[in-house]
């Protein structure tokens, strides 16, 4: 085994040429090849890539899909994301720990079939789903759940699993997968008919710096969420000093309740593709990375053929399109389950073979990126949107949205609604008619943004989607009447508390107190006093976290404080003697009493 | 980088060249920022956050960000330093600290800053976290009991002793200092003189046969708050 191990895990690293900026690639090929990056393994790879054992152990317990105890040879990801429990995750759970006779976080007695929970897999419109080791099943019921664990047992591999097929691209055979785009709007930008070649043709037809000039006049802004103005972006790297560039798309999408991204993945990839070739040449870049989610991992096959036939086409490679010295090409780099490398400087530090730690600011990323050189992170809508201003002009694209936010916007509803799914709307649009569009026009509350953004009411939903005033990623989440908005809090809460990377204090010590607050709130032992502490907490990890994770994590507390406080009301009480009620003497001293082997004397009035 | 920067801190006009941090034009000037996970050996990591300042009304650390002409940095606020005094507070909750038996007593900079920022106790509930104590090595013993994650260990044994001794393993509350090796120290190659040793501002690694050669009531921290000595150079 050890020397098999050892020359596997040479072959692995020789592989990625020793290198240390590829240990991503390196421990995902042990993980997959051996079920586990074990102790021994992080020796041999500290060796071969030359550096220490404890960098690669930092690495393997950052990221949730490496592992460094055995996991099983399949390994289901049931996710738990608050849509998904409102869909009756609960009952699939139920049902997969039944079939599977293990709890979660276990593997069965045999050793083959691991059981977990994961948070948001981007499938929020077809759920209950889990991810099988990279294949996805979705619209999960307890019938499912018994047929896929006595077919899983026939042969312990998942592409064999027996589904039916999608739509679209989904049911091609490098996809083969179950997932639906559940594209229910398409708009004039991503989704409507394209000329590919057509915009990277007129952009090398022009300068660099007329390039930059033409999405400044585009008016474009990032459609991560921040919103920040690309053209602006792309001249801040064009201007920085570096013997290199890099563009980098952030096809990273996290946060709960997105999954916008997965359709432009799978049905728009040559325009995404198009889009960071332009990027590159207006910034001066010879490379580009597409950092990809590792629960997307079931479109890597299809992706990488669309860059083999841009590659045959000359859209990428060597004096693209005849353009002499302009050269570029794309890599795909795989991540490893973990929410915070959407932050664009974790992606890179997760690009770099590094723990997705965020990075000091500044220097920015336009100055100082990837490796040191300058290098631009964006969207993978935005970059979609790039090209189509190239192709059709910056006056027509402006033509749709609002005076601040021209163009569409893709919007992924998820939750208590009857259509959910992928959303192209212009800019602007009020809530109110979002909620008519999808069929969920008495929501109780709709979260704007995924649980970093805002949960707003109905007081609200005359508001518009837009940068300057409901800036969303993409998430919108609904939720209905019956809904319990601290529970939903609370949920969200418990997302952060995972995904956090754990650098700075106020993050990663304050989320859990927030979370813990919520919970006695919720076993009915809150005070007043305790919605004045959540307020007070919740803004001090704002105003002291180092990223834009907990500057944003305590927002579903904040917001659900502020729009649905009766739902906090409700369910605290002044206690009558002014005591806490949180100390249960009686239950804290039951262990002692047990290894005591005798009662405790108490002396009550 | 020569070109003097004028800026001011709660007021008072500060004058020093470009490419210095807030914080260490600060300290020049004998004002005291707040901080804890920075070492003047170091490079600026600002992970614990003690050091936030307001720069023209947004928050950043102090020991990162670079000065600019003509801002304006707040940093003794009640806003601030109740945020600061939650940085404490976290930091001895999400650990087990024990002052009262603690060999670092009075030498310790977050009891030091707890003092300065007088807390009595911390305002949250203790986790009461299980952390691993490690006494295999000869001359020195971690206790991550004490830890308060600043990673001041990680740099210096990685970029001043060229050893990487120390890393971070784990995210977010779970994230914790692991050594390089299977599990003990003494299978590295660490050693009682590596700037790494000397670095730890809380007792999490610590000297053997050295702790109370000082005794309490002469130690750093127990006739002067932390900080007077930055504050002296105010002319």
């Amino acid at each position: 085994m050890s020397e098999n191990l050892q020359s596997e895990i040479k072959a692995i690293c020789q592989g990625s040429g020793n290198d240390r900026t590829k240990m991503m690639d390196i421990v995902r090929a042990v993980q997959e090849k051996f079920g586990q990056v074990s102790s021994e393994a992080m020796d041999i790879i500290a060796k071969f890539v030359n550096c220490h054992r404890v960098e690669v152990e930092g690495i393997v317990s950052f990221y949730t899909f490496l592992s460094k105890n055995p996991k099983g040879k399949v390994i289901i990801r049931l996710c738990n994301d608050v849509v998904d429990k409102m869909a009756g995750v609960g009952a699939v759970a139920d049902a997969f720990k039944k079939e599977l006779s293990i709890d979660f976080g276990q593997t069965t007695t045999d050793g083959k079939i691991t059981l977990e929970y994961t948070p948001c897999i981007g499938m929020c419109d077809q759920a209950p789903a889990a991810l099988i080791n990279d294949e996805v099943i979705t619209y999960l019921s307890t019938d499912k759940v018994k047929e896929i664990v006595a077919d899983i047992k026939k042969h312990y591999d998942p592409s064999k699993l027996k589904h039916r097929l999608g739509d679209g691209n989904n049911a091609d055979e490098l996809v083969h997968s179950c997932v639906h785009n559940g594209l229910r709007k398409k708009g004039p930008v991503i989704f409507a008919d394209y000329k590919s070649k057509a915009g990277l043709k007129n952009a090398l037809a022009v300068s660099p710096v007329e390039i930059i000039n033409v999405v400044k006049a585009a008016r474009l802004r990032g459609r991560g969420g921040a919103g920040f103005p690309t053209g602006m972006k792309w001249q801040f790297t064009r201007a920085a000093v570096g013997e290199k560039k890099f563009i980098l798309c952030n096809a990273d999408e996290g946060e709960p309740g997105t999954f916008k991204d997965r359709v432009i993945l799978t049905e728009r990839a040559d325009m995404l593709f198009e889009g960071m070739a332009i990027g590159g040449y207006a910034i001066g870049a010879q490379a580009g990375i597409l950092y990809l989610r590792g629960e997307y991992a079931y479109l890597i096959k299809l992706l990488e053929k669309i860059l083999k036939d841009r590659r045959y086409k000359n859209l990428l490679g060597k004096d693209i399109l005849g353009k002499k010295g302009f050269n570029f090409d794309i890599t795909i780099q795989m991540g490893a389950g973990a929410y915070i490398c959407g932050e664009e400087t974790a992606l890179i530090s997760s690009c770099e073979g590094l723990r997705g730690d965020p990075k000091t600011r500044p220097p920015f990323p336009v100055q100082k990126g990837y490796l040191g050189y300058p290098t631009a992170v964006n969207n993978v809508e935005t970059l979609c949107c790039a090209t189509r201003i190239l192709e059709m002009g910056a006056a027509w694209f402006a033509e749709t949205g609002s005076k601040g936010s021209p163009g569409t916007k893709l919007l992924s509803v998820s939750g208590d609604c009857k259509q959910p799914g992928v959303y192209e709307l212009p800019f602007g649009i009020k809530v109110k008619d979002l909620l008519k569009e999808v069929g969920a026009e008495d929501a109780q509350a709709v979260l704007v943004g995924g649980p970093s953004g805002q949960i707003i009411g109905p007081n609200d939903y005359n508001r518009t989607i837009c940068y300057d005033d409901l800036a969303t990623g993409g998430a919108v989440i609904v939720f209905g009447s019956e809904r319990d908005m601290v529970e939903i809090a609370t949920e969200y809460m418990e997302f952060f508390v995972e995904e956090n990377c754990g650098y700075c204090t106020p993050c990663r010590v304050g989320n859990v107190l927030l979370k813990k607050h919520l919970d006695k709130i919720l076993a009915g032992k809150g005070e007043p006093q305790d919605l004045d502490a959540l307020q007070e907490l919740g803004e001090s990890i704002k105003t002291t976290s180092r990223c834009g994770l907990g500057q944003t994590s305590p927002n579903p507390v904040l917001t659900t404080l502020k729009n649905f406080r009766q739902s906090y009301e409700k369910k605290v009480k002044k206690s009558p003697d002014g005591m806490q009620p949180t100390f249960d003497i009686r239950k804290a001293l039951a262990d002692a009493e047990k290894i005591a082997n005798r009662q405790s004397v108490m002396f009550t009035k | 980088m020569s070109e003097q920067i004028t800026f001011t801190i709660d007021g008072v006009e500060i004058k020093d060249k470009a490419g210095q941090t807030i914080m260490q034009a600060a300290d020049e000037a004998g004002i005291y920022i707040p901080r804890l996970c920075r070492h003047p050996d170091l490079p600026p990591r600002g992970s614990c956050r003690v050091c936030t300042v307001f720069v023209n009304g947004k928050p950043q650390a102090a020991c990162t960000q670079p000065i600019a002409e003509g801002m304006t940095v707040e940093n003794d606020t009640p806003e601030l330093k109740e945020s600061r005094r939650n940085i404490i507070d976290m930091l001895f909750i999400e650990g087990n600290h024990f002052c009262m038996f603690c060999e670092k007593s009075g030498n310790c900079e977050l009891q030091a800053l707890a003092y300065r920022l007088g807390i009595l106790s911390p305002k949250y509930p203790y986790f009461f976290p299980k952390k691993d104590v490690d006494s295999t090595h000869p001359d020195i013993f971690l206790d991550l009991n004490r830890c308060i994650l600043c990673g001041r260990c990680v740099e210096a044994s990685r970029d001043v002793d060229h050893k990487g001794v120390f890393e971070f393993v784990g995210r977010g509350i779970e994230k914790k200092i692991a050594v390089n090796a299977e599990a003990d120290l003494k299978d590295t190659d660490f050693a009682a003189t590596d700037k790494a040793a000397d670095v730890c501002p809380v007792g999490a690694i610590n000297k053997k046969r050295t702790a109370f050669s000082t005794p309490i009531g002469k130690r750093l921290y127990d006739t002067k708050p932390i900080g007077s000595e930055i504050e002296e150079r105010k002319k």
